[in-house]
């Protein structure tokens, strides 16, 4: 007999209102698209959870390495330019 | 027969196909072949128990001696239980699950696509919420039959096994009587005759995918539907009623 | 280059209380750690499914079996959530699963004992899942971040869990005569074992101070017992149940219950295999995992099969 399986790995992202973000819920383990979306629904949706959801098998994620935290997230810290509140309105001007 | 006999009996027949088949599943629970699925059938199974309870809550609404649809699932013998016999047939190995799954699902699809235009209310709400649970278990047991089905040859042979061992309890899914041919006449039950073909033709097409032969023409059992069942029954309800019939007054 | 790759450093993130993600450094010891509480934790969650599957079939009205089968396909789903959360760590679930089938991984001692009474389905709803309930809220901060997330998670789902098992023993507690004498019986049987959950006292315990440096474990095991033990007494007396133990009071000066000792000759003759359910609880699942497997190769296979005809078309 083959070796013994439990199937791969999918990520399971659920959108719990419609409008919102897909947001990560943990995996499932499944041998085809079909059966990964039984199985997630089965899994992260008994309680109403969700009205969508999205999925991929775990090994086409690509992460960031936590070596390069430093290169890749430091440099936008000092872009303050960014947030609205870097800026100084004349008093009195509205809706802005 | 009254209208009321017939519509009470009717809802036994449907609560009580619930019920069985809801048990049998529950049975997998802690035994399927890998977690994700242990989830899968305990979900099929509470959406069973839950439609069950509906259609006894209303057979005993029908009836009218203030029975709760607990004393109608814990205090009936089985002489007046209804359900098809396929819905008690042991739930064998996966495949064996999987083809009684198949058979009564597809049965269940158009059954309830049509009874959710019932004149009778409450079974067409009953009808509306079971339909969306269905479809779902009709995917889930064509898609596993379509898998097992063109799978190993391991896989392949116990799936054609089980397709051909339940065979001859698939026909009883088809009888009419007096019961519903009177609430017919009335726009309450379903017709049964137009969904054998309908039945018979998304099975093929779910076997001819999973590259399975599907069975000849061949004797049906049949009984139910007189309260005459298969043995297994008996030893489903005298575990499923045993705390209520040991202690009689207890309330739970 | 960089210094981030010592064990100091990781300390010093766990100080101020980062989480851990599964590609961070970490040190080897916390990676064992973690695999084994995770894959232990795991392991009792889909054990446990056993000794209340005994009584689905069984249970006396529809209302409570849906509610038993939801809470157990629950507990199959925290199974599940910690064995994904085991696997970020780099070991397989075919693995996990073979440990605990070798006897190298290990589960909660409690489920190695009998569900007997339909009473013992609300004693292990309001002790077992209440038991753990106390540590799975304290494990909801621990430092690993998937393990953290499980929790997160499984604590939303476990809050009807003890309140199930709760309204059980209360309803019999009001039933007849039988009823109270089930509802005690199951008391009797669960109360210690729910105890000994929490495991040795904190001066026996083995692995207890790394995985407190290392903020796996918020609180201690005998921090966590007492958690338990104060809610819990008050909630049997207004049902009317004993506590089987005599010297159980209520101490004036610490503001909690003291207790009697605990019989850890049991506890450790349980864990070493001689429980009434060891290898019953073993076999079940070892058979049933190995009838499954022509399932999951079917479904291997079919997958395979489906792949090299796309490749064809395409
Ligand atoms: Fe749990
Ligand atoms: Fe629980």
């Amino acid at each position: 007999m083959a070796k013994d399986t439990q199937l791969d790995l999918w990520e399971v992202f659920i959108q719990s209102k419609s409008g919102l973000p897909y947001v990560h819920a943990g995996s499932v383990h499944a041998s085809d698209a079909k059966m990964a979306m039984q199985n997630a629904r089965d899994t992260y949706t008994r309680r109403g959870e969700g009205t969508s959801i999205w999925l991929l098998p775990s090994k086409n994620i690509v992460a960031s390495n936590p070596d390069d935290n430093e290169m890749l997230f430091d440099p936008s810290n000092d872009k303050v330019y960014r947030h609205p509140t870097f800026y100084v309105m004349p008093e009195g001007a509205k809706n802005i | 027969m009254t209208q009321k006999e017939a519509l009470f009996q009717y809802c036994l027949r449907l609560g009580d196909n619930a019920l069985i088949l809801g048990h049998r599943l529950s049975e997998w629970c802690s035994r399927a072949p890998f977690i994700e699925e242990d989830l899968a059938l305990t979900n099929m199974s509470l959406d069973m128990i839950g439609r069950a309870q509906a259609l006894l809550k209303y057979a005993a609404e029908v009836e009218g001696s203030g029975k709760t649809e607990d004393d109608l699932a814990y205090r009936r013998p089985e002489p007046k239980y209804f359900n098809h016999l396929i819905t008690e047939q042991p739930n064998g190995d996966f495949a064996h699950t999987i083809a009684r799954q198949l058979y009564i699902s597809t049965f269940e699809y158009y059954f309830y696509s049509d009874l959710e235009k019932s004149k009778d209310k409450t079974l067409a709400a009953i009808a509306s919420k079971a339909i969306k649970e269905v479809k779902y278990h009709l995917q889930h047991a064509a898609d596993w039959t379509i898998r097992l089905g063109d799978g190993t040859e391991e896989s392949r042979n116990r799936m054609q096994k089980a397709i051909s061992d339940l065979w001859m309890w698939s026909g009883e899914l088809f009888e009419m009587d007096e019961v519903e041919n009177s609430l017919l006449k009335d726009g309450i039950a379903v017709d049964l005759i137009p969904i054998k073909a309908l039945w018979s033709n998304h099975i093929k097409q779910v076997l001819t995918e999973a590259t399975l032969n599907m069975p000849e023409e061949d004797y049906m059992q049949t009984g139910s539907r007189k309260g005459i069942h298969t043995e297994n029954l008996g030893h489903i309800l005298s575990e499923m009623q045993y705390l209520q019939r040991a202690y009689p007054d207890a309330k739970w | 280059m960089h210094n981030e790759h010592t064990n100091q450093h990781f300390q010093l993130r766990i100080d101020n209380g980062e989480y851990i993600e599964a590609k961070d450094y970490m040190p080897d010891g916390y990676r064992k750690h973690l695999i084994r509480q995770i894959s232990q934790h795991a392991h009792s969650e889909v054990i446990g499914m056993q000794p209340e599957g005994n009584w689905i079939t069984r249970a006396p009205s529809l209302r409570s079996k849906q509610i038993l089968l939801a809470k157990i396909q629950d507990e199959g789903g925290h199974g599940l959530y910690l064995y994904s959360a085991a696997e970020t760590l780099g070991i397989s679930r075919v693995e996990l699963i073979d440990q605990l089938h070798s006897g190298k991984a290990k589960y909660s001692n409690i489920f190695n004992y009998p569900a007997l009474n339909w009473a013992d389905i609300g004693a292990i709803g309001w002790l077992v899942d209440g038991a753990a309930i106390v540590n799975q809220v304290s494990l909801q901060r621990t430092s690993y971040g998937p393990y953290s997330r499980a929790m997160v998670r499984i604590c939303k789902e476990e809050s009807f869990h003890q309140r199930q098992g709760y309204e059980i023993m209360a309803n019999m507690m009001k039933g007849t005569k039988e009823q109270r004498e089930m509802a005690q019986d199951a008391m009797n049987r669960w109360w210690w074992p729910a105890l000994m959950m929490f495991g040795p006292h904190d001066t026996d315990s083995p692995h207890s101070s790394d995985a407190v440096k290392w903020k796996i474990k918020r609180e201690t095991n005998d921090e966590l017992r007492q958690k338990f033990i104060d809610k819990t007494v008050q909630q049997a007396e207004i049902i009317g149940l004993t506590i089987p133990d005599k010297d159980l009071k209520f101490n004036e000066k610490t503001g909690h219950y003291d207790i009697g000792k605990i019989n850890w000759d049991e506890f450790h003759r349980v864990i070493n295999g001689n429980g009434p359910c060891n290898k019953q609880r073993m076999e079940h699942h070892i058979k049933y995992h190995n009838e499954g497997a022509w399932v999951r190769e079917a479904a291997e296979a079919y997958k395979k099969k489906r792949l090299a005809k796309q490749l064809e078309i395409a």
